[in-house]
């Protein structure tokens, strides 16, 4: 049996975070999972849990604008539900967000949470890595901002001090013309990934200004690869269209999938190259 | 262990337990509300569907410190109400029961479709579903059961 505690604010939320470490509980679709026990006993935490999920201060969706940057800040208790259901959210965001199990667990499930829990297979995760997403962290008489692509180090490892706490999550809302999430599972709905992809891209005078294409579940943490994709950069839709065999080529040496009880290695390789390259024949269409 | 208070089907109630025993437990050990059914007991089946500030939750995943306060409906909540009556006669009429341990889940999943969208389409029906599993009916004969609802209580939601 392990202590809990229920700030009354965000305050009082940090200052216990301080002093005695707890594990922060949002929704706790993945916490009560991983400690479940049997059936009628009480899940096996093992250190103190701190619930977070009612505090509203954190409850929040809303845009900033400044220096000519539109931002979508995500407070650290806004739902899934919450998400898909902005109109501001991102596309592939949205469908990502979407992909995620069923109503009743988006209802309850934090996006916050599902970065914090850093799984590889995160389908969210796999979005924000390609939408430049920040991480707001804040501790007692402190904040920072991290980009999400070195918030999280390793499977289920974050840089989330002991004492500190993801209060939200920043978006920068960017031009993107050729949009794409999908997610490949067993089955529709409640399935965790076999992989995921999210790719998104911009033309400015009919040449590529801005792509990000992120891979899911195919390696430690989502797979991005900022030099590949500036390589891009500049070209046309039709020298694109040239380029996508080494283009494919080059992403095959950074996806370096595992075998697991979801899918296979030589599976998940395969059908993150072919992702790759139906998004690109797309984009290079788009011009 | 420590008093915890909500709102059950419309009735405060105060409950002395450890702020992590699941909602689920608490539902129906400490307040018999048996109707709450456990299947898988991770999220992934929607038998212990309940209504939580109004929207679709999985008690099993929610511990009890989490919903301090919450107002909690559970099966035995709607079941005497005239939308709770029109699920359950429709649900009959359409044989969308049949060993019966999937379908209290399964009318809270419709009660809160139906609140938010009361004339769905089939895919819409199937989409809010898709939380609840059936191992007996293959679906068809549940969401046929969502759409009698739907058209009988038009003037219900």
């Amino acid at each position: 049996m392990v202590d809990s505690y229920r700030p009354k604010d965000l305050k009082d939320a940090l200052s216990i975070r301080a002093e005695y470490n707890p594990q922060p509980l949002a929704g706790g679709t993945d916490l009560m999972v991983r400690y479940q026990s049997w059936s009628g006993t009480l899940p096996l935490f093992t250190k103190s849990v701190m619930f977070v999920g009612h505090l509203k201060e954190m409850k929040y969706i809303k845009k900033e604008a400044k220096d000519k940057t539109v931002t979508l800040v995500i407070g650290g208790t806004a739902t899934l539900t919450d998400v898909a259901n902005n109109p501001d959210t991102p596309e592939v965001l949205k469908k990502a967000v979407l992909s995620i199990a069923a109503p009743a667990l988006r209802n309850n499930a934090t996006l916050t949470g599902n970065i914090c829990n850093a799984s590889p297979a995160g389908d969210s995760i796999c979005a924000l890595y390609a939408l430049d997403a920040v991480i707001v962290i804040e501790k007692n008489g402190g904040s920072r901002e991290v980009p999400i692509m070195e918030f999280i180090t390793g499977p289920g490892r974050t840089v989330l001090g002991s004492d500190e706490l993801v209060t939200a999550i920043k978006i920068p809302l960017k031009a993107s013309s050729v949009n794409d999430f999908t997610k490949v599972g067993t089955r529709r709905a409640n399935a965790l990934s076999k992989l995921s992809f999210t790719g998104v891209a911009d033309y400015k005078n009919g040449r590529i200004d801005s792509i990000a294409l992120t891979f899911g579940a195919v390696g430690p943490t989502v797979v991005r690869s900022v030099e590949l994709e500036k390589k891009l950069i500049g070209l046309s839709g039709s020298e694109l269209k040239a380029r996508i065999p080494k283009v494919i080529d080059d992403y095959s040496t950074v996806i370096v999938p595992i075998d697991d009880q979801r899918s296979t290695a030589v599976y998940r390789k395969k059908v993150a190259l072919n992702l790759l390259e139906k998004y690109l024949k797309e984009l290079s269409s788009h011009e | 262990m420590k008093e915890i208070k909500f709102i059950l089907n419309g009735k405060e109630v105060s409950v002395e337990a450890d702020p992590l025993k699941r909602l689920l437990d608490v539902l129906r050990e400490d307040e018999k509300m048996t109707g709450v059914k456990e299947g898988c007991g991770e999220g992934e089946c929607g038998a212990c569907a309940v209504l939580k500030d109004g929207v679709l939750v999985n008690s099993c995943m929610i511990p009890l410190g989490a919903a301090e306060g919450s107002e909690i409906v559970t099966p035995e909540g709607i079941r005497e109400t005239d939308k709770g009556k029109c699920i359950i006669d429709a649900f009959g009429d359409a044989g969308a029961v049949q060993c019966g341990f999937c379908t209290p889940g399964m009318m809270m999943a419709t009660e809160a479709l139906l609140t938010i969208n009361n004339k769905p389409n089939e895919s819409e029906i199937r989409e809010a579903l898709s939380g609840n599993l059936c191992r007996c009916t293959g679906y068809d004969l549940i969401v046929k059961g969502v759409q009698i609802a739907s058209e009988r209580g038009k003037d219900l939601w």
